[in-house]
């Protein structure tokens, strides 16, 4: 059984990585998206470019990890493949677990690409490697885990972009990418530490200041709670439309 | 004789929406399928035939009944059961953006086929579904028909015991219909066990070996073609062909429990004056038997379901 379920998510992560996510639109928009951002921001603020560079990894893997994931299961549902998954000899949790491994590769690959830009750009030395891979695999997890909720939740494809962008887009702004917790009032630091973006750049910067992996311990269990949380909540949502 | 299918009881009550009321769509159906055989389930559309489907393919949970299938208790096995069945649902619904053949691949992958095996016994299916060609074509390149074709070709990819075919046939031309009725009828002899949903009485008749017929989520009728026809010949049929004043030609049906006198009295007394131009006995069809038990012609059957082409039972 559990053999079954680890095929099933392996082969179904491989075939929406070949038919959706490793297509040329793709790999640019995921790219250059959080790049254009973080360009007009540090235009404006042209001394604290290399202060953006946790937050660029951030927005890199949450659309890379969520935009196609919200997407694919919602049309595939409409499409009626999805049906096809479902008539597997898998569990719900492991369709669902392959949707998800396919969101994270997909983030981690344009991620990693972003990654050897800022490294080339701004030097490697000091950065603490263990906590980047580890804090790079939590984030992904998260945010691939909050594609797959918006998808189980709505109906038509429209419906998930415009729910993953309401999710996604104030928590571009209040996770810490642009302006630091600390600068915030204490009203929006209270809902920032509700986003799973917050303790994402949290990890990365510690990450690429060199910090000591037991310095973000805890964002990293809140970055693995959010997974399991809106992992399990997909899976629920998804069962009770089932039947 | 162990059984295939053996539903007892089996129930789907769908709960309230914000506009309508609980609907009942399976109201505790029996039946059992036999190993080997082509068992037909006819009835109108939201008779509940496809939640059927979907009850005994794990895709929703029976709200109380059971089932077992070959063997498999599905409340609890329902893992073992999906090993062991193929499913072709009413709309073909494999992957646009892959090939024919890694479409085929992809759902041996799943079913945990050895790699090995794989590619050899895609090729062999595309070949046997006349689809050799179009191996490396994409599905959304596919004609409706070859679609067709494929997708049951991938619910035989991991060659299950037991195929459920939802509507096989709708929305095809004469001739993709036809074929897709051959490769059916091969499955057959090749000892599969097909559950099979229609609108279209003729292919029912041609291909099954006994017939469910479902109103209103309860099985009204169970039984061999031969024999359903046979409760329908206690009735006689007369068709009379009139000539209308414009040259046009009608045809007029009369059924009655009396014998054929009056049948033809009853036929002739809706001339209305026109020459008769023939009068026929007719034995009773499953069409007849289908309008007798449910209330429905088959005409309007296939006007609900907007069927077109695969009405064509030939061949």
């Amino acid at each position: 059984m559990l053999v079954d379920d680890l095929r099933g998510m392996f082969y179904i992560a491989l075939k929406d990585l070949r038919a959706y996510y490793f297509k040329p639109p793709n790999i640019s928009w995921g790219i250059l998206f959080p790049f254009a951002f973080v360009l007009a921001f540090a235009i404006r603020n042209p001394g604290e470019t290399l202060e953006l560079v946790p937050g660029l990894l951030g927005l890199t893997i949450l659309f890379g990890t969520s935009s196609m994931e919200a997407i694919v299961i919602v049309f595939e549902r409409r499409i009626g493949s999805l049906e096809r998954l479902m008539l597997a000899p898998i569990g719900l949790p492991a369709l669902l677990a392959g949707k998800l491994l396919g969101g994270m590769t997909f983030g981690l690959t344009v991620t990693a690409v972003v990654l050897i830009i800022a490294l080339a750009a701004f030097g490697i030395g000091g950065v603490n490697w263990l906590l980047l891979l580890l804090a790079l695999l939590f984030s992904a997890a998260a945010f691939s885990a909050l594609g797959a909720f918006v998808s189980v939740a709505v109906r038509e494809v429209f419906e998930a972009q415009t729910l993953a962008n309401f999710i996604r887009f104030p928590m571009m702004f209040l996770g810490g990418v642009f302006v630091p917790l600390a600068a915030m009032p204490p009203g929006l630091q209270a809902v920032a530490r509700l986003l799973p973006l917050t303790y994402s750049v949290e990890a990365l910067r510690a990450a690429l200041d060199g910090r000591p992996l037991a310095h973000s311990l805890l964002d990293l269990a809140f970055l693995a709670g959010f997974a399991c949380v809106l992992f399990g909540l997909a899976v629920r949502v998804m069962r009770n439309k089932q039947d | 004789m162990n059984e295939v299918i053996q539903a007892g009881g089996l129930t789907k009550t769908y709960p309230a929406g914000k506009a309508r009321p609980p609907l009942r769509a399976v109201d505790g159906i029996d039946f059992a399928v036999r190993p080997g055989e082509v068992f037909g389930f006819l009835g109108p559309n939201g008779a509940g035939k496809t939640t059927t489907i979907r009850m005994l393919t794990g895709l929703t949970r029976p709200t109380s009944g059971s089932a077992r299938i070959m063997g498999f208790d599905l409340a609890a096995e329902v893992t073992q059961i999906k090993k062991r069945i193929g499913v072709v649902p009413e709309a073909s619904n494999l992957y646009d953006e892959l090939t024919a053949l890694d479409n085929l691949v992809f759902s041996m992958q799943l079913y945990g086929v050895p790699r090995r095996e794989r590619r050899p016994r895609a090729e062999a299916l595309l070949d046997r579904f006349r689809l050799g060609e179009k191996r490396d074509a994409p599905f959304a390149k596919l004609s409706r028909g070859m679609k067709r074709a494929l997708t049951v070709a991938a619910a035989l990819a991991h060659r299950p015991p037991l195929v459920f075919l939802d509507e096989p046939t709708t929305g095809l031309d004469v001739m993709s219909a036809r074929s897709l009725r051959q490769m059916i009828a091969g499955l057959r002899d090749e000892g599969v066990t097909i559950f099979l949903t229609t609108h279209y009485l003729e292919e029912a008749e041609r291909l099954c070996d006994r017939i469910a017929v479902i109103v209103r989520g309860r099985i009204v009728a169970l039984d061999t073609v031969e024999a359903l026809k046979a409760e329908a010949e206690e009735k006689t049929i007369v068709e009379v062909t009139l000539a209308n004043p414009d040259g046009s030609q009608e045809k007029k049906r009369s059924e009655c429990d009396d014998g054929v006198e009056t049948a033809i009295q009853r036929a002739l007394a809706d001339a209305e004056g026109r020459r008769v131009l023939a009068v026929t006995t007719l034995r009773p069809s499953l069409e007849d038997v289908f309008v007798r038990l449910t209330g429905l012609s088959a005409e309007a059957m296939l006007a609900e379901k907007g069927g077109k082409g695969g009405g064509n039972a030939g061949g």
